[in-house]
């Protein structure tokens, strides 16, 4: 139950506090796989590899992949050049 | 001197009273913009009213109809201008207390719990014993919890591969796009994706090159960890995930085109068909062995070794493969509709 | 009470996540975040059964040096429970992420609220 341990424990209640207030929805995203990737980091304090190496893949790589691509198809990326000429 | 109205209207009591009377004006300015602009309601209600007057008699039903679709109209009318705002406010209130209150219920539970890390726990009973000190000898795996779920457990994990492959046919319905007979696509494709018709990349050289050198190593990894997950942390889930991170880094980099050498709609289907097939009939066999009480006839091996623990390598090689299939069909439909 | 729930670190703040999951779940407006809402509720519950398992001192649930008694691992039960659920976890996100973008590419928006009022006009 060292220092590091419950400073992430900590991260992960801010984290979740974070993807509900900010007001970007890419941003909110970011912030989940952070939450997930210290969620991995908890899995290993816990003693459990298996946990942490399926939450890794699967958390911070495949759901947010699938969020990124929901993302880019329902225009909510800014910054997306085609998208700005073909509206003109 | 008095205070200027500006000083009052940003004290923290006067914002308070300004989101209890206007609520978050932003937000409701445009919905009642959004709900204002669409056109006008198809079915005039006065007119059909009217229109049932005159013949009431055989057409009692619709006039009940109508008279109940005035009403609706009525409610809506009511929502947009007052209704909306105290509904709204007394459902942020309620849905906050009941928050708070779930998680003031749940800490009380939580405060009689046994201790946390405490050897004598009731949930370390003799079924986990049963399962460390025999597991070795009777499964040949060197990583208990893989030992578990594929021999002790392997139902549960039946079950878990047949609801990743429901949700595979699940997006596939929501979400392809049909080519009818000459090959070009359907109407919705050109009518949703008019502005997203880059599919394939635009020769990125930073991240083909990048893709050139990681994805070998990506699919390297992932195997290792399919093949050894019966030795070491890992297994068939996490390495599957892996495989279709890379299967995917090449898709992005190279395009549709070239992923669509080794990876068409027939290699998905084949693959998870014979996964599935291949794991449900191994488990039946073991099974039928085991309730006959009949020795299965599958050599277990030395632990430690790649060809050991009998059916478990098999097996994880098979919920690997569905695993890496879904989560890269998952992809290509999203993005394209298709493969 | 302070003193046991910080003995019981790990499923206090699972069930401060959870409740927070929850609460955005209810409260936010755009469908993105309710399915990342849901997620958060997901995870905390994982989190809540995995240490359950752990045993202080004993060390991960794989034999080493042919060493089999039970004093030496911890629970192995709970992890093989969080591996299926992390599974159907994600599975069940990308339908959920499935209909999100077939309700926008429908209503060309993501407001729940916006949605339900649109569905019910057109079915008068």
């Amino acid at each position: 139950m060292n220092f590091v341990h419950i400073a992430l424990l900590g991260m992960l209640i801010i984290c979740s506090l974070a993807v509900a207030l900010t007001r970007n929805l890419l941003t909110s995203l970011i912030v989940y796989m952070a939450y997930s990737l210290i969620m991995a980091v908890i899995w290993m304090f816990l003693e459990s590899p298996d946990l942490a190496i399926t939450e890794a893949a699967v958390g911070a790589g495949i759901t947010s992949v699938l969020f990124f691509v929901t993302l880019k198809k329902i225009h909510a990326i800014k910054g997306d050049s085609e998208h700005e000429q073909a509206q003109k | 001197m008095s205070k200027r109205r500006s000083d009052w209207e940003s004290r923290p009591q006067a914002r308070v009273r300004r989101w209890f009377y206007k609520g978050f004006l932003a937000l409701d300015d445009e919905i009642a913009e959004k709900i204002s602009s669409p056109p006008p309601p198809r079915f005039d209600y006065e007119e059909a009213l009217e229109a049932q007057q005159a013949a009431i008699d055989s057409r009692q039903h619709e006039r009940s109809i109508a008279i109940e679709r005035l009403d609706q109209h009525n409610l809506l009318v009511w929502m947009r201008t007052r209704g909306r705002k105290a509904i709204s406010r007394l459902y942020v209130a309620l849905a906050l207390v009941l928050g708070l209150m779930m998680m003031v219920f749940l800490l009380e539970t939580v405060a009689l719990m046994p201790r946390f890390g405490d050897p004598a726990t009731p949930g370390a009973n003799e079924v986990s014993a049963r399962y460390i000190e025999k597991g070795l000898d009777e499964t040949g795996a060197v990583n208990i919890v893989a030992g578990m779920i594929l021999d002790y457990r392997a139902f549960d994990t039946l079950g878990e591969s047949t609801v990743l492959f429901i949700a595979a046919s699940a997006v596939l319905i929501l979400l392809r796009i049909d080519h009818d007979k000459e090959g070009n696509p359907a109407q919705e494709l050109i009518a949703a994706e008019s502005d997203d018709r880059h599919y394939e990349p635009r020769d990125d050289r930073i991240l083909q090159g990048s893709a050139m050198v990681l994805t070998p190593i990506i699919l390297l990894y992932g195997i290792y960890i399919i093949l050894n997950g019966h030795l070491s942390p890992g297994g068939g889930f996490s390495g599957g995930a892996i495989v279709s991170a890379g299967l995917i880094l090449y898709l992005v980099a190279f395009g549709f085109e070239k992923a669509g050498r080794f990876f068409t709609t027939k290699t998905f289907t084949w693959v998870s068909f014979f996964s599935l097939s291949f794991y449900a009939l191994a488990k039946a066999y073991a099974f039928y062995m085991g309730a006959n009480g009949l020795p299965s006839g599958i050599p277990l091996g030395t632990p430690g070794a790649i060809l050991s623990s009998g059916l478990i390598m098999p097996l994880n090689i098979a919920v690997g493969m569905v695993v890496a299939c879904t989560m890269y069909i998952f992809y290509a439909l999203f993005r394209k509709g298709g493969l | 009470m302070l003193q046991l729930l910080y003995e019981n670190l790990e499923q206090t703040v699972s069930v401060i996540l959870f409740g927070i999951g929850f609460t955005i779940l209810l409260l936010q407006r755009n469908l993105i975040r309710k399915i990342i809402g849901l997620n958060i509720m997901d995870t905390a519950i994982y989190l809540f059964l995995a240490s359950m398992g752990y045993i202080s001192g004993r060390k991960a649930p794989i034999v080493v040096d042919g060493v089999t008694e039970v004093a030496a691992y911890i629970n192995p039960i709970p992890a093989g429970l969080v591996l299926t659920g992390i599974v159907v976890s994600v599975s069940f996100t990308g339908i959920l992420l499935a209909l999100t973008v077939r309700l926008y590419r429908r209503y060309q928006t993501l407001d729940i609220d916006v949605i339900a009022l649109l569905a019910k006009g057109e079915d008068a």
